[in-house]
């Protein structure tokens, strides 16, 4: 058996930013098969275009466009690409200065090995066939024999449909491990029990158990087997739908504090009117099918009133 | 300004941690060297600061988590940075310099191995025109490496020296997790991985920890015989950009040593991922060919994201304490390619 349990997790999430005159006019051309670039106060071309000079500081606005041919000034050897690259076999990431332009951008290049990559060669930008108004609309650069055209011309009318935001979705995939506690925890769910850690300092009862006692960072060592009832400490009614709900609101997110603990968890309150929960009632666990268990705290569907009386404030005042 | 000194440093550096990405497990026994370094308990820290990352976690607030390992009852002053611990330390260097506190532990923390290292490290880049293509790690730092080649700055040689030397001084290193040097000839026969770079001249993805305690005046000298007295401490910052700097420089690592004073320096402690940039901060620091540099291996023997550089720094340290040296650098970076540089210069004092 392994120190601790681990399950794949992919965070994702789409950035949606606006783009400002300056990049949404460079990507603006991008759409149109076209290269935006900024004379800056030194006389530089510059592509991607900086927001601002980076010697006055102050907006640039002296718009060029270049051309979709330029030389490699630098690259190097992708043996084994990451999702999300411009290309999904072996490429070069090169800096291409572009014709007409005086610095380099990072980009793709599509050959199929470094022997047909040198520092000078001369590449041409692909064209994503979909161009939405991104980085992206370059799909990459290709080898190319065509010689350079001259410089840079002042950038002409870009049309009236302007790009004015980016949609940039962002996903990372995890290996994510519990720590040995927690791991603890979730074999202990799986056999239909519930199990804490008591700090030897100061003697409280975290469930599910952490690697330190929050309160005096002693690591908690004890394993504490906890009853499945307890009481209500505090309690919110969701009344708002979103994404991957699961219950139809309104429903009660209470924190229940279990018989022998010192830490109250999260779980729902089912069974009973949502405008009936209260602080201090009493509750207790309610397990699906032993058939459906796993090492998941779903085991436990969510938790009933048990029909006792209410808990005395005092009884749980600390835990709030 | 007031004398601050490093007291006390701890380290944990694996390939692969089993265990949650808080680090809390890790955190807790760093923490007890401290205290047993110093001879005191948590309420002798007067500011906590801590450098990790949620990119880096898959999880949010994991830095929050990693409190835990403190204890906060009573409340403890604290704050954190999503940088490399090196610039918590800055933070805490500067409470101290304010007067607020005379004492300070800083950790940092990082799981590389949970996720894609090099492709996680795209996030730090320009979100319109660089994050959407993932120019992963690995590939901008061999954007670097030809970048020098083509100017003559530096050959595929002069990198297999810089790995050959780390990795057999890194045969000393109880925490690096690469080790054992060869020759330069055999490390150029190996094949290229992401040429211009082969695997060695890259930092192994590391996870780890570390913290490091800073005293003022007669604190540090109450619980350490030869503190490591901080002399100059710098940072800056270059243009994220990689098409409109000279990538073969470092100016912002230039200015911060010029700000904190590289002078009669005998121990370097650089934290250079790949090979070449170590050649690239030996110039832009300027330090003379006698300057011992990474004795404990360096980054290439272990990198662990958001540790790295306080552990750099804690190197140089160490040496001071154990009087092998009087005057010590460490230099820590973050962002792509160099872009972020700090400085921290120690002394002994007799």
């Amino acid at each position: 058996m392994s120190r601790t349990l681990s399950a794949p997790v992919t965070v994702a999430f789409d950035y949606t930013r606006s783009t400002g005159p300056v990049l949404g006019r460079f990507l603006t051309g991008l759409r149109e098969k076209r290269v935006v670039g900024v004379r800056t106060s030194e006389g530089r071309v510059v592509v991607p275009p900086p927001e601002f000079d980076p010697v006055t500081h102050q907006q640039v606005d002296d718009f060029v466009e270049v051309a979709d041919t330029g030389t490699v000034t630098s690259w190097t050897w992708v043996p084994e690409p990451v999702k999300g690259q411009p290309l999904d076999r072996p490429f070069a990431f090169a800096l291409v200065t572009l014709d007409g332009a005086d610095v380099p951008m990072v980009h793709a290049l599509d050959v199929t090995s470094p022997d047909q990559v040198r520092t000078g060669m001369r590449v041409r930008i692909r064209w994503a066939e979909e161009r939405v108004g991104a980085i992206t609309d370059i799909a990459c650069f290709e080898p190319t024999e065509d010689a350079a055209p001259g410089t840079a011309i002042k950038l002409g009318d870009l049309g009236d449909n302007p790009v004015t935001g980016v949609i940039t979705p962002v996903e990372l995939d995890y290996l994510y491990a519990a720590s040995p506690e927690e791991s603890s925890f979730y074999r202990a769910i799986a056999e239909g029990r519930i199990i804490g850690q008591r700090c030897p300092t100061c003697g409280k009862v975290y469930v599910p158990p952490r690697s330190a006692c929050p309160a005096d960072g002693t690591p908690t060592t004890d394993e504490v087997e906890l009853s499945h009832t307890g009481t209500v400490t505090t309690f919110c009614i969701v009344n708002v739908p979103f994404l991957g709900q699961r219950i139809t609101p309104p429903y009660v997110s209470a924190y229940v504090l279990l018989d022998g603990a010192d830490i109250a968890f999260l779980h729902l309150i089912l069974d009973i009117p949502a405008e009936e929960v209260r602080m201090g009632m009493r509750v207790q666990a309610v397990w699906k099918p032993r058939e459906e268990w796993g090492t998941t705290i779903e085991n436990i569907s969510h938790f009933s009133p048990t029909g006792e009386p209410d808990a005395d404030y005092d009884t749980y005042k600390q835990h709030l | 300004m007031r004398d601050v000194a490093v007291v006390g440093f701890a380290q944990r550096q694996m390939e692969e941690f089993d265990g949650s990405p808080t680090c809390v497990e890790l955190l807790v026994p760093l923490f007890a060297e401290c205290y047993e370094q110093t001879g005191w308990t948590r309420r002798d820290i007067g500011f906590w600061c801590s450098g990790s990352s949620d990119y880096l976690a898959g999880r949010s607030f994991s830095f929050v988590q990693a409190v835990d390992a403190i204890g906060v009852i009573p409340p403890v002053n604290e704050s954190h940075v999503e940088m490399d611990a090196a610039w918590a330390l800055y933070e805490a260097w500067l409470k101290i310099q304010t007067g607020e506190v005379d004492t300070a532990l800083v950790y940092g923390f990082g799981k590389s191995s949970a996720g894609t290292l090099r492709r996680t490290l795209s996030l730090q880049l320009d979100p319109y025109t660089m994050t959407p293509l993932w120019p992963d790690t690995v590939s901008l730092a061999g954007l670097q490496a030809r970048a020098g080649i083509d100017a003559g700055l530096w050959d595929e040689r002069a990198m297999a020296e810089v790995a050959n030397r780390s990795l057999t001084d890194a045969e000393k290193n109880e925490y690096a997790i690469r080790k054992g040097g060869s020759s330069v000839e055999e490390l150029l026969a190996r094949p290229m991985y992401a040429d211009p770079l082969r695997k060695h001249d890259c930092a192994p993805v590391t996870d780890g920890a570390a913290a490091m305690v800073l005293a003022a005046g007669d604190r540090a000298r109450e619980v350490c015989d030869r503190p490591a007295w901080i002399t100059g401490f710098s940072h800056y910052v270059d243009p994220i950009s990689m098409g409109t700097r000279d990538l073969t420089r470092a100016p912002s690592a230039a200015r911060a040593a010029a700000a904190a004073g590289t002078e009669g320096v005998e121990v370097a402690e650089l934290h250079a991922p790949f090979s070449h940039q170590e050649l690239v901060l030996r110039r832009e620091l300027g330090l003379a060919d006698d300057v011992v540099v990474n004795p404990s291996g360096g980054a290439l023997a272990g990198n662990p994201m958001f540790t790295s550089g306080l552990i750099r720094l804690g190197e140089a340290a160490k040496k001071v304490w154990q009087g092998d040296a009087s005057r010590v650098l460490g230099h820590a970076t973050s962002g792509p390619a160099l872009q972020q540089n700090i400085v921290c210069t120690m002394e002994g004092r007799n």
